[in-house]
């Protein structure tokens, strides 16, 4: 479980974070959700680490992040796996050599341990005959799932996704939710996605954080954004026709 | 204003030296990406040095051979100006200044394209220090560039008695007698010497420039371009500084 409490950011004059309190439960698939510019990837890269927040603390499982020493932290981020938005892949390495980086990085394991748990990671994630490519040979969709591969491969307890479906064509999106939510499930692990897609949401929102203009405005389920009244969070999610539409039908029949 | 903002790039440049040097990576990884970079900076950097130096070498022989218009000037004479020029100045100074376009570019190119498709990130969020694993490996495999300036040094002078001899400037015994008069051991120390710290300066400021940049690609060109530009004037800063101190009391 990640606890945020009281989260601020500034850049300049700009304030991004206003004191955003939440948490991500675990072995569910937590969504930030909001409009460009609400302090999404602000927050996502706080949690990370990335960013360091003004004030507010974040709390790994008990463990408040401001409060570890600098070896510490280096530990606690082998806990963490990150599906970047450009899946952020190592070009000059295979996918094969993609994947075990972070075993060959962190585990003393020998050749053929790390061999026989990429082949694992990369069967789980539908990817069996890319090994010996180079990400630049491979489509996005593939690069996504080698990016999936590369963040599970550690057993991580904290698995974060920004817009892990940018770019990639509807049915492919499908695969890549459900194949988060399934990971998320069978490892038991506390994800975070930071997305812009209303199919994920409906989806795999199992706690949705919307965000607007730095501050949380609203927190729920997935079944739970269908009934609430909430304009923002309504004029958010329910844009488009076609979601309006499946709203009226779902409040229709019940 | 200006000012303020170099006097905090040159803080900024000492900070990341230090974390060069924190939390090493594990070494059978470090073990290799040092001969990826030692392939990469030294052997791709061999082809064009050679060329250079054959043919530098040879141009400060011609030059040095019709600027000697007194017959009363003795001809050994090329020889001992080539080997001068080659040893002190040509080889460890104008090819680094040359390295700092070839390997400085590619140095910020590579790390500024991590940086924008977040790959250095990526590094970061796994608990990686970015700064070992990208730089290290270049300043160990740059600790062998003195090799490349000795290289260099034997082809320009190589260079000088095949131009001086066969362009019908000087003879061969002529030549050689020069490259070998008043030769003074310090010069080759003082080179190396001058050679490491450029060394130095080649993996560090491109990787500067590299790691520190924002934006997309088009700046990660322009990225290229202030470290070459900034490799350069620090390589011509510091042979200064070194000449005095080494050659200058």
């Amino acid at each position: 479980m990640i606890e945020v409490k009281n989260l601020e950011k500034s850049f300049g004059d700009s304030k991004v974070l206003k004191g955003v309190s939440t948490v991500f439960e675990t072995g569910k698939t937590n969504l930030i959700i909001g409009q460009s510019g609400s302090g999404k990837t602000v927050l996502l890269k706080s949690l990370l680490g990335i960013h360091i927040p003004d004030s507010g603390t974040i709390e790994f499982d008990g463990r408040v992040y401001a409060d570890l020493d600098p070896d510490e932290k280096r530990e606690l981020r082998t806990e963490i796996g990150m599906v970047f938005q450009g899946s952020a892949l190592f070009d000059s390495m295979t996918v094969e050599e993609n994947v075990a980086f972070p075993l060959k990085m962190f585990t003393n394991d020998n050749r053929a341990k790390i061999k026989e748990r990429v082949d694992f990671v990369l069967e789980r994630v539908n990817l069996v005959d890319a090994h010996r490519k180079l990400p630049s040979e491979i489509s996005g969709g593939m690069q996504k799932r080698v990016a999936i591969a590369r963040a599970i491969v550690n057993n991580p307890k904290y698995l974060f996704c920004d817009e892990p479906n940018s770019g990639l064509d509807p049915n492919t999106s499908t695969l890549i939710d459900n194949l988060i939510q399934e990971i998320t499930k069978e490892y038991n692990i506390t994800t975070v996605i930071n997305t812009h897609d209303m199919n994920s949401v409906m989806e795999i929102g199992e706690n949705i954080v919307f965000l607007k203009k730095g501050l949380k405005a609203w927190q729920g389920t997935k079944e739970e954004i269908f009934r609430t009244d909430n304009k923002d969070i309504v004029k958010f999610v329910y844009s488009s026709n076609l979601f309006k539409k499946v709203r009226e039908a779902y409040l229709r029949e019940g | 204003m200006m000012l303020i903002r170099y006097l905090s790039q040159i803080g900024r440049y000492f900070l990341m030296l230090k974390e060069i040097f924190n939390k090493q990576t594990k070494w059978p990884v470090m073990r290799n990406l040092i001969f990826k970079e030692i392939d990469d900076l030294i052997i791709d950097s061999l082809g064009i040095v050679c060329f250079i130096s054959f043919f530098v070498g040879g141009v400060v022989a011609i030059q040095t051979a019709l600027n000697l218009t007194n017959p009363l000037i003795p001809k050994y004479l090329i020889g001992f100006a080539t080997r001068q020029s080659v040893i002190l100045e040509f080889a460890p100074t104008f090819i680094s200044v040359i390295m700092a376009g070839k390997m400085g570019s590619f140095i910020t190119s590579s790390i500024g394209t991590m940086r924008v498709t977040e790959q250095i990130d990526a590094l970061e969020v796994m608990g990686v220090n970015s700064l070992n694993y990208l730089v290290f490996p270049k300043i160990i495999a740059l600790l062998l560039y003195p090799f490349v300036i000795g290289i260099s040094m034997f082809l320009g002078i190589f260079g000088g008695w095949l131009a001086g001899v066969y362009g019908g400037f000087t003879t061969s015994a002529a030549f050689i007698d020069g490259a070998q008069m008043e030769f003074i051991p310090f010069h080759i120390v003082y080179a190396f010497i001058k050679t490491l710290i450029f060394a130095m300066l080649l993996a560090t400021i491109p990787s500067f420039h590299g790691y520190y940049m924002k934006g997309g690609a088009l700046e990660v060109g322009k990225a290229s371009t202030v470290s070459f530009v900034w490799t350069s004037v620090s390589i011509i800063l510091f042979n200064y500084i070194l000449t005095q101190l080494l050659l200058g009391s």
